[in-house]
């Protein structure tokens, strides 16, 4: 490592350490925002009353342990989730406009929930559906596009997502045609804006498995994953099995993904802008980039959770705000950024 | 040496008292929920149960699902009219703030309407992380009279949920006495138009067209198979041509009748369409709720008017100020029922 980069490396680790600062400070006061309890009085005396065992007010306890903490947990995960699969993707593809979406991964998932909600099966049941039908719908894409040979592989699997998605998509008008439009309709409505209100503590412990397994691949190939930003005869040349190193990284991203939309319906745009951002601070080396898109990934969501739950009595779907503050700030950066994204 | 079993039979004690402040009761979906011996407030999760509700105890309800309008607000008691709207409380497919409904110190949560694994799993995933009772409550129009004696018991209102379990009874006692006479042949066959182009209706066991088939009419958009609300084709309604249109919104019952591509249907021909009265709840549904029984009043009196000749001004003002609590003017009276029966009568 020559002096410059060394400096550049340690201006990144500063970066991110600022970055688990700001994303704690975050997290401590989306605790304190709220219809019921809000404040950091209230935050401390619900603490209080954990250590001594007494409850003063047991729906203060229930709001802030119950309610608000899965939300923070779930919008933690989920939105750094969201984001490294965004800038995997995005690296994997070299296509700053990818996001996880393009090989189906989100409309796989919301076939199976909306196929869920149709059948009027239990909540397990809908969000299992989500979950199997992500993988299945990105699956069918690389089986597709890895059967069609003597192409750019990149190409054809972008491709095979774009065919695929439309697809699935139809799958998905159909059945929200046929579904009943004032019992079923909304919830499917609902499901494909996301939202993390009725997030449990069990919703958060049953998704953890997946990403845990899903984040191992991302942190241990960063190196290779740098390398396949270059391009497939680059990375050959380099030594690496480009095929097996893209199946394994798009099985993480996808694992992760569907993991989190199963239970807080789709949530788009986070996936897309926080990897740019991140690559705008930190620069487009993937060591400093996955740590800095998960921690800006996962306090974007917890803002956006805070607006969805605070700014009407009832609950705003998450889509709506990320794509409503997320798209012109995406414009913005696209105006005024300089730095390129390689 | 004695001091310990006294002091253990005390603790016994206490715990039947404990106990007797709460009952388990059984709900509709067979989930079993201890619920508190009094209940002073109640949050209904969706539309039908907000009815329910307001009809058995409205100094009880904490808030509506949507908040009422203008024009529904002058059929309410004014003690409701300006309760906070929480939103559908039905999780994911819900649009509650979780918080809000706490901050709301609700002692108990009905929802009234479809029973089904959906619904009931919602229901426990709230439960658990609420700690607030959350019962299902089967919403079918022939089980009114059952479904308010449960809930007003439940709500320890009793006396008046008798009340009005009783004019459901003889509701449905006088309808099924004047059905046996009317021979099956001159039952209507009747098409229900929702939506603004009236192109949206209730298939055969959808809980939207239940008093159709309460009533004894025929269906037309039975023949398209079972199920909830759909939307159909022009063409089908011409193909079925039924004898009457009943329009749930009054822009359709109003255009339905220059409308040259409904000119044919046999009902537009004889002028019989007609809108269903919708203040402060709909009569034929929206929401499918308790609120329909004044519309068995009405749909016996325009069906079979020479079965059921009693006015039905005087059967509305009953139902309104029993149910509704609220004295009509002439004007509302007439106002709720312009366009609901022929001009003639």
């Amino acid at each position: 490592m020559t002096d410059v980069s060394r400096k550049q490396w340690r201006a990144a680790t500063g970066w991110i350490w600022l970055g688990l600062f700001g994303l704690l400070a975050t997290a401590i006061v989306s605790m304190m925002v709220g219809k019921y309890g809000a404040g950091p009085g209230a935050l401390l005396a619900a603490i209080a009353a954990k250590l001594s065992g007494e409850a003063p007010d047991p729906i203060l306890a229930t709001v802030l342990w119950n309610v608000r903490l899965p939300r923070v947990l779930a919008g933690l995960c989920v939105g750094a989730a969201l984001a490294a699969a965004g800038a995997t993707y995005q690296g994997l593809f070299r296509n700053p406009l990818v996001s996880p979406d393009i090989l189906g991964v989100s409309a796989g998932a919301s076939l199976g929930a909306v196929l869920g909600i149709f059948f009027s099966l239990p909540v397990i049941a809908i969000q299992l559906l989500g979950f199997c039908g992500g993988l299945a719908a990105v699956t069918a894409v690389y089986t597709v596009g890895a059967a069609i040979r003597g192409r750019d592989p990149v190409l054809t699997l972008v491709l095979a997502g774009v065919a695929i998605g439309a697809v699935v998509g139809a799958g998905i008008s159909l059945v929200k045609i046929l579904a009943d439009p004032y019992d079923q309709l909304p919830a499917m409505t609902y499901w494909l804006l996301g939202s993390l209100t009725a997030v449990t503590h069990q919703d958060v412990l049953s998704i953890l498995p997946a990403l845990v397994i899903g984040f191992i691949p991302l942190v241990l190939l960063r190196w290779r994953m740098n390398v396949m930003t270059l391009g497939d005869d680059e990375a050959q040349t380099m030594g690496i099995d480009t095929f097996r190193t893209r199946a394994l990284l798009i099985a993480a991203a996808t694992l992760i993904t569907s993991a989190s939309v199963s239970v807080t319906g789709i949530i788009g745009w986070i996936g897309l802008i926080i990897p740019h951002i991140a690559r705008m601070l930190v620069g487009p080396d993937f060591r400093k980039l996955l740590p800095a898109a998960m921690i800006l990934g996962g306090g974007y969501m917890l803002v956006i959770d805070i607006l969805a739950r605070s700014i009407a009595l009832i609950e705003v779907p998450l889509g709506i705000l990320t794509a409503a503050v997320g798209a012109p700030f995406f414009l913005w950066l696209m105006a005024a950024g300089k730095r390129g994204w390689q | 040496m004695i001091r310990f079993p006294v002091a253990l039979l005390s603790v016994f004690l206490g715990l039947l008292i404990a106990t007797a402040q709460a009952r388990t009761i059984t709900d509709a979906a067979g989930r079993k929920v201890e619920i508190p011996d009094t209940i002073m407030r109640v949050l209904p999760a969706g539309p039908p149960a907000s009815v329910l509700v307001y009809v058995l105890a409205p100094e009880k309800l904490t808030g509506w699902v949507k908040a009422p309008s203008d024009e529904e607000k002058a059929f309410l008691l004014p003690s409701v009219r300006d309760l906070p709207a929480y939103g559908r409380l039905t999780g994911k497919g819900g649009t509650a703030n979780m918080e809000a409904v706490l901050a709301a110190r609700p002692d108990l949560i009905i929802d009234v309407g479809t029973v089904d694994a959906t619904y009931a799993s919602l229901a426990d995933k709230v439960q658990a992380q609420t700690g607030i009772p959350y019962i299902l409550i089967d919403g079918s129009f022939a089980k009114s009279a059952e479904t308010l004696r449960l809930v007003g018991d439940l709500l320890g209102v009793s006396g008046r949920s008798e009340q009005l379990a009783d004019h459901a009874d003889r509701t449905i006692k006088s309808l099924d006495e004047g059905l046996a006479k009317i021979a099956p042949d001159k039952r209507p066959r009747v098409y229900y138009g929702r939506g603004p182009e009236g192109l949206e209706t209730g298939l055969s066991g959808s809980i939207n067209v239940e008093i159709l088939e309460a009533v004894g009419a025929i269906n037309v958009a039975a023949a398209a198979g079972k199920g909830g609300l759909t939307h159909v084709s022009l063409e089908q309604i011409l193909s079925w041509n039924p004898d009457m249109i009943l329009a749930a919104s009054g822009k359709f019952s109003g255009s339905v009748k220059d409308d040259p591509l409904w000119a044919d249907v046999n009902a537009v021909k004889a002028g019989d369409v007609f809108g269903a009265p919708a203040l402060p709840f709909g009569w034929f549904d929206s929401p499918p709720g308790i609120n329909r029984l004044i519309g068995v009043a009405w749909l016996e009196r325009l069906f079979y008017a020479d079965v059921f000749p009693e006015p039905l001004a005087a059967e509305v003002r009953a139902f309104y100020k029993l149910f509704y609590q609220v004295d009509l003017t002439d004007e509302q009276v007439s106002a709720l029922l312009n366009g609901a029966l022929p001009a003639s009568k």
